[in-house]
């Protein structure tokens, strides 16, 4: 009896030892590889057959051919999409968007998380972070409902402007400010979430570090400069590359539900211009040519990002 | 620790406080300007008389929400698929999850580098948008969630935390006693992961409430219509249709106002449940930041 139950020991532990055949190694293990295959099948057919599809980007793709029968086209939708007057609007817009974001969206968090880092009452910071956080959690259409009331000719804004003697502005339908209010909104709904990583970062440094300084007569401008800050830069640099890593991306949900017709001309987007012309105007072998071209600018992106920081920080972000 | 603190010291902690009172106010007030609106007569809203306080108190433009059966079936559509697509989430993410985190399962780095590559390189809009046209998904109450059922960061986060969580130890004892692999995940992977499991649904949820997208891509009947693809017709595209008697007929209720108070109803569950899931998301936000 004891000896069978020894014996039954060591083939279960076998499930892993390396000299298995595949076969034997499959049977044993079998109800892993079943846990495993929804998700399998999942990421094949909606993530990996899309990718199938990025031949008609070559083609001259439409339904009733299917992708066999349709015919190849070379870089024919390429070299229209670069030829055509509204290419070098579409990708101005989104790397202009991309920059203001770099410029004032990236850094807006850190300044927060160190001002929240010197308070002293910890009930006034809880509040304030839980104020910041809460836009976080509003969707893009509830937020476009808040700014529509906000700057409508009859909302608190333009009652301001009257107030100061100026004429109500339909500040929606200006495209001269359609990227400061994406630039505004984006600020106001993720700045407060965003801090959580940099305070994160900033809990992590070692409170010896500010009793030394403090003991060597540093003043707090001091041991911000040469503790705090230096302590934070490796998530500066990570969150800027993951950043510069999603140049292509600005989120469709959020300039969409801002965009309209009169606002194209500074708001229309990679992203914008692909649902319009490809869903809208059905021409699915153009968008599919510039969703292509634009995954392409991602990945790359993406790898130039991780390589600098692997040699920056010595953290690779994937 | 600190034994004196300058005057500059001081100074710069009064602006402190005052800068992030400011701060704190400036997030605020929009939605307050919100809620003002959504209580305020029509009259007052035209006149524009309404900043941050609601003038001519009414409960009107709630009213006719509340009788608007648009609105519910939206509301309900959302509700539907959040329960629906969290669900699907959890199950594909957690049962991927922890084979993966099994170092001997074999094709374990070919099937990982698989899923983690479609975090780097996604396949563009149009032959997704094909190929869910092509499944047949096309209004239904599927493509509200199946194209976001499972991604490779989640996949990834569960398989770390197991890792670090669920010692190997423990999983082999249960082995040697014969539990079967299902049985493992059921009693000892799923208890002592549900952490991330929380997390997970937390976000899960929170994404699937507020996404419009694929409802706008995927859904042209009035029936499916979820209660973002509602809201962004109501106020973006300004489709008041079903409210056509009610502004008509001189009541105090006005179009904004209505649409204040649309806004106003969407976003409550989402206030009222998020003090007390709070600290599960920030925990959640961290761990996106840790790494094997």
């Amino acid at each position: 009896m004891k000896k069978t139950k020894v014996f039954n020991e060591a083939a279960s532990l076998q499930h892993n030892a390396r000299g298995l055949s595949n076969w034997t190694y499959f049977k044993r293990n079998h109800a892993l590889y079943v846990l495993l295959a929804p998700a399998v099948l999942y990421f094949l057919i909606f993530k990996y057959i899309p990718m199938v599809g990025l031949v008609f980007a070559f083609q001259d793709y439409n339904i009733f051919d299917g992708v066999f029968a349709s015919e190849w086209v070379g870089f024919k939708w390429f070299e229209q999409f670069f030829t055509m007057p509204q290419s070098r609007r579409v990708l101005g817009n989104t790397l202009i968007i991309n920059l203001y974001q770099l410029f004032f969206t990236f850094p807006a968090p850190i300044i927060l998380a160190c001002l929240l880092n010197e308070l002293r009452h910890v009930i006034f910071k809880r509040i304030v972070q839980t104020v910041a956080y809460l836009p976080h959690f509003f969707s893009w259409t509830i937020i476009y409902g808040i700014a529509f009331m906000l700057l409508s000719t009859k909302g608190v804004v333009n009652q301001a402007v009257i107030g100061m003697g100026g004429e109500a502005i339909p500040f929606l339908q200006k495209p001269e400010l359609f990227r400061s209010i994406i630039i505004s909104s984006q600020m106001w709904k993720e700045t407060g979430w965003s801090a959580i990583i940099f305070l994160a970062a900033l809990s992590g440094i070692s409170p010896s570090l500010y009793e030394a300084a403090q003991i060597d007569g540093a003043g707090r401008w001091q041991q911000f400069m040469n503790i705090t800050l230096p302590g934070l830069m490796p998530a500066i640099m990570i969150v800027f590359l993951l950043n510069i890593g999603n140049i292509m991306d600005l989120g469709f949900e959020h300039i969409w539900v801002f965009l309209n017709p009169l606002t194209y001309a500074t708001g229309d987007v990679l992203e914008t211009f692909t649902y319009r012309v490809g869903i809208g105007q059905g021409m699915y072998s153009f968008t599919t040519a510039i969703g292509l071209f634009k995954s392409l600018i991602g990945l790359i992106m993406v790898v130039l990002a991780n390589t600098m920081s692997k040699r920056l920080t010595g953290e690779s972000i994937y | 620790m600190r034994i004196k603190s300058s005057i500059g010291s001081r100074i710069f902690d009064s602006f402190n406080v005052i800068g992030l009172c400011l701060f704190s106010v400036l997030i605020m007030l929009p939605v307050v300007n919100v809620v003002s609106a959504s209580f305020s007569s029509e009259q007052a809203l035209t006149k524009s008389r309404v900043s941050f306080w609601p003038v001519d108190f009414h409960y009107g433009n709630y009213e006719a929400v509340m009788e608007n059966s648009v609105f519910w079936n939206a509301f309900l559509v959302t509700i539907c698929v959040v329960v629906m697509g969290t669900l699907t989430n959890l199950v594909l993410t957690v049962s991927a999850a922890y084979p993966l985190s099994r170092r001997f399962l074999r094709g374990r780095k070919p099937i990982l580098m698989g899923i983690l590559f479609t975090m780097i390189f996604q396949a563009p809009l149009i032959p997704t948008y094909l190929l869910i046209k092509n499944l047949n998904l096309m209004d239904s109450i599927w493509a509200l969630f199946v194209p976001m059922a499972c991604g490779a960061f989640n996949v990834m986060l569960c398989m770390t935390f197991l890792r670090v969580n669920v010692p190997e130890e423990l999983l082999e004892a249960a082995k040697v006693d014969g539990m079967s692999e299902y049985g493992i995940v059921a009693k000892i992977v799923v208890p002592l992961s549900m952490p991330i499991i929380m997390t997970l649904m937390l976000f899960s949820a929170v994404s699937l409430w507020n996404n419009y997208m694929l409802a706008l891509l995927y859904i042209t009947e009035a029936r499916l219509r979820p209660l973002q693809l509602y809201l962004y017709q109501l106020i973006s595209q300004g489709n008041m249709m079903e409210y056509a008697d009610v502004i008509d007929t001189a009541t105090s209720s006005s179009p904004i106002g209505i649409q204040m108070a649309t806004v106003v109803i969407s976003t409550l569950p989402i206030v009222v449940v998020y003090p007390f899931i709070q600290k599960h998301f920030i925990k959640g936000a961290l761990l996106g930041s840790i790494k094997e």
